[in-house]
């Protein structure tokens, strides 16, 4: 831009050019209404979260949650997993492309020799990145912390496969034979651990805490961690636990002794 | 002053129709692949639960970042009043709208449940990046058509200034969303970094003018239309700034993943001892998409040597785009192959394959539909330029020369005058 085009209303109609202040204005004018019109969605739907739900953190009465002693967990056995895969229709074969709803994990501390083997499942995450990842909100925590994928709102992208840091999601990728009616499984969408929450609306123990129990080793202990008299939540006060990956502050409903 | 003259192509040719026909077929193919995984669901394809995205979702993001980038040409005319550019606004309009949907055709073709798309509209959820990315996508296709219709009503032409913008801003919010598609995954140690939102604009802007420079230079010369050495010598030099500003980001963002140690096992693993993610990152990300194009863009050519100039143009401008693809490759299909860190400092095995590299052989559903993708872009781009003006009949040095010089007064009263009729 040059001096001598300044004050001129209209320079070029093909080129369409403006005068420098006017065209910075403008700049300026427009940045702002594409940030407003950008930003006004996203800060209207957590302000409504916040404002409405009285925020985030509001103490649910109930949060279902496990605590898992990996020192009472028996290498080599995995009742728990088979109990899940029986229970919940799923395949036996831990081939590359098939779910895995809770798999046993053995770590071992290169350094001293230290090994524990203990299951892995969804950790039911209190700010699961499951959750807020899922374009369609498929993916979603119940107000009792159970963490579940609605099936007919997921459109199989596999965004909550990339972001679970738990490996706690599966994909279907194949036709699923063998469904249980309480269990209800979808080629193309996501799924994972649902803590058997239809045996919990009824009184009972998910199925692999069962297992664990049936097999003597009670490694696996069920809970609402929210009552301060259930038997979870007095053993967790007691005992020293962690969670899986707790700097990424997720919240795991999840607890780990011995790791 | 001279006015740049735009005419539609005469698309007679049986090289046109030829190209028309191969496109459209490669795109049939495309949703016949993915009808195909849709009914025998995603095993028939490399992706598993390990690699969780692959081929498609490469060339996708891929053609995502090089739409957003390809609309720069016409931002350099219409936002920075850089008029030499001006002739070629159309065309990177056309190309940015070409290559999103391309992209957005392998994104939703390889969902597990494409036709369930309509939820993401229905239930958006807006802690998301990718239901963001849904609004941000479709608002720019939105906003280029606004634009591309403002440049070609010449009543509209004094706004055309304003939807620039728009669309310039846009594009800069939507390829930081894509590049927050990764930079959001905190779990995983190759994607949680904020580098990476930049480190896409800048890709953009390198894959981008890649893109439009091959489909402007080698299409001009089927067409017979010229191409003046000025303008190749500015595309060149152009190019040359932003390939060697993404291996600034490049460099940037693996030397602070390397100064925090929690994130040196991904680095050792994608720098020196990855396989065929470490050969695709020095060979093809660094050598073949930066050092190369470096070279042959930044050689010394006479300036009236267009051939010379074109070709080095040419061959640089292709090397951008192969070294885009390695750099999708690497960060996508590396970052998954890569373990997650559930526990650090132990060595983890399981029945799920934790601990353990991935492996990931792309299988041809998947392949032919990330193809597919491209091949849809450029059937836009060809149906395109045959239905609308959007190529100028020329881009000899005398024409943008002429376009690029300041009017005299007289002629721009002339202009007035024009538009007030």
């Amino acid at each position: 831009m040059n001096d001598e085009r300044r004050g001129q209303p209209l320079i070029d109609a093909v080129a369409g050019d403006e005068a420098p202040d006017s065209a910075r204005r403008r700049l300026l004018k427009m940045a702002g209404a594409a940030v407003a019109l950008t930003l006004a969605p996203g800060v209207t739907v957590l302000a409504r979260d916040l404002v409405l739900k009285g925020g985030r953190k509001a103490r649910s009465p109930v949060r279902y949650g496990l605590l898992i002693d990996a020192n009472a967990c028996k290498t080599g056995c995995d009742a728990c997993v088979r109990a899940c895969q029986d229970y919940n229709g799923l395949s036996h074969d831990p081939g590359p492309d098939n779910a895995q709803w809770i798999r046993k994990v053995t770590i071992t501390d290169p350094g001293t020799g230290f090994t524990r083997s203990f299951p892995v499942m969804c950790q039911h995450c209190e700010d699961g990145a499951c959750v807020d990842v899922c374009p369609t909100g498929a993916s979603f925590r119940r107000p009792d912390g159970i963490v579940l994928v609605d099936k007919h709102r997921c459109i199989g992208c596999r965004y909550c496969l990339m972001a679970c840091p738990y490996k706690a999601r599966s994909f279907v990728g194949r036709v699923v034979t063998d469904q249980r009616p309480w269990a209800p499984r979808g080629k193309g969408t996501a799924e994972g651990c649902t803590m058997c929450v239809e045996r919990v609306m009824a009184g009972k123990q998910p199925a692999c805490v069962a297992a664990c129990q049936k097999a003597g080793h009670k490694a696996m202990m069920f809970g609402n961690l929210h009552d301060p008299k259930s038997a979870i939540a007095v053993r967790l006060s007691k005992v020293a636990t962690t969670t899986i990956r707790a700097d990424l502050g997720m919240g795991p409903g999840v607890h780990y002794r011995g790791i | 002053m001279t006015k740049v003259a735009y005419r539609e192509i005469a698309g007679q040719s049986a090289g046109y129709w030829a190209a028309v026909v191969a496109c459209a077929l490669m795109a049939a193919v495309g949703v016949g692949s993915a009808f195909y995984m849709r009914a025998e669901g995603h095993h028939v394809t490399g992706m598993n639960n390990q690699i969780v995205w692959g081929m498609p979702h490469v060339f996708a993001v891929f053609l995502i970042v090089a739409a957003s980038g390809a609309l720069n040409v016409a931002s350099i005319a219409s936002v920075f009043g850089r008029s030499l550019y001006k002739p070629l606004a159309r065309l990177s309009g056309l190309l940015a709208i070409a290559l999103l949907i391309g992209g957005l055709w392998n994104l939703v073709l390889d969902l597990g449940r494409p036709g369930h798309i309509l939820a993401a509209v229905l239930y958006p959820n807006f802690r998301s990046i990718f239901a963001w990315n849904i609004y941000l996508y479709t608002g720019f296709l939105v906003i280029v058509g606004f634009y591309l219709w403002f440049m070609m009503e010449r009543r509209l032409n004094p706004h055309t200034h304003k939807v620039g913008v728009l669309a310039f801003l846009w594009r800069l919010v939507l390829t930081t969303g894509t590049g927050s598609i990764f930079g959001f995954l905190a779990a995983r140690s190759a994607y949680d970094s904020a580098v990476l939102a930049p480190l896409f604009i800048l890709t953009s802007f390198a894959l981008g003018l890649a893109i439009f420079a091959l489909v402007l230079v080698a299409g001009f010369e089927t067409l017979g239309r010229p191409v003046g050495a000025r303008l190749l010598a500015r595309l060149r030099q152009l190019l040359a700034v932003f390939v060697a500003a993404v291996l600034y980001f490049v460099a940037v963002y693996h030397l602070t993943n390397i100064y925090m140690a929690g994130h040196r096992g991904i680095e050792s693993f994608v720098l020196l001892n990855g396989g065929i993610y470490t050969g695709l990152f020095w060979l093809g990300q660094v050598g073949i998409g930066g050092a190369v194009p470096l070279v042959l863009l930044l050689r010394r050519v006479p300036r009236d040597d267009t051939t010379r100039l074109r070709r080095s143009l040419l061959a640089g401008a292709a090397a951008v785009v192969a070294g885009g693809l390695c750099q999708f490759y690497v960060l996508i299909i590396g970052g998954q192959a890569y373990p997650l860190k559930m526990f650090p400092g132990m060595v983890v095995r399981s029945s799920f394959y934790d601990g353990v590299v991935h492996s990931y052989i792309p299988r041809w559903p998947e392949t032919v539909l990330a193809l597919s993708g491209v091949a849809v872009a450029a059937l836009i781009v060809l149906i395109g330029v045959r239905l609308l003006p959007f190529l100028p009949e020329g881009l000899a040095d005398e024409v943008v020369s002429a376009h690029g010089a300041r009017p005299p007064a007289a002629e721009a009263e002339t202009a007035k005058t024009a538009v007030g009729a």
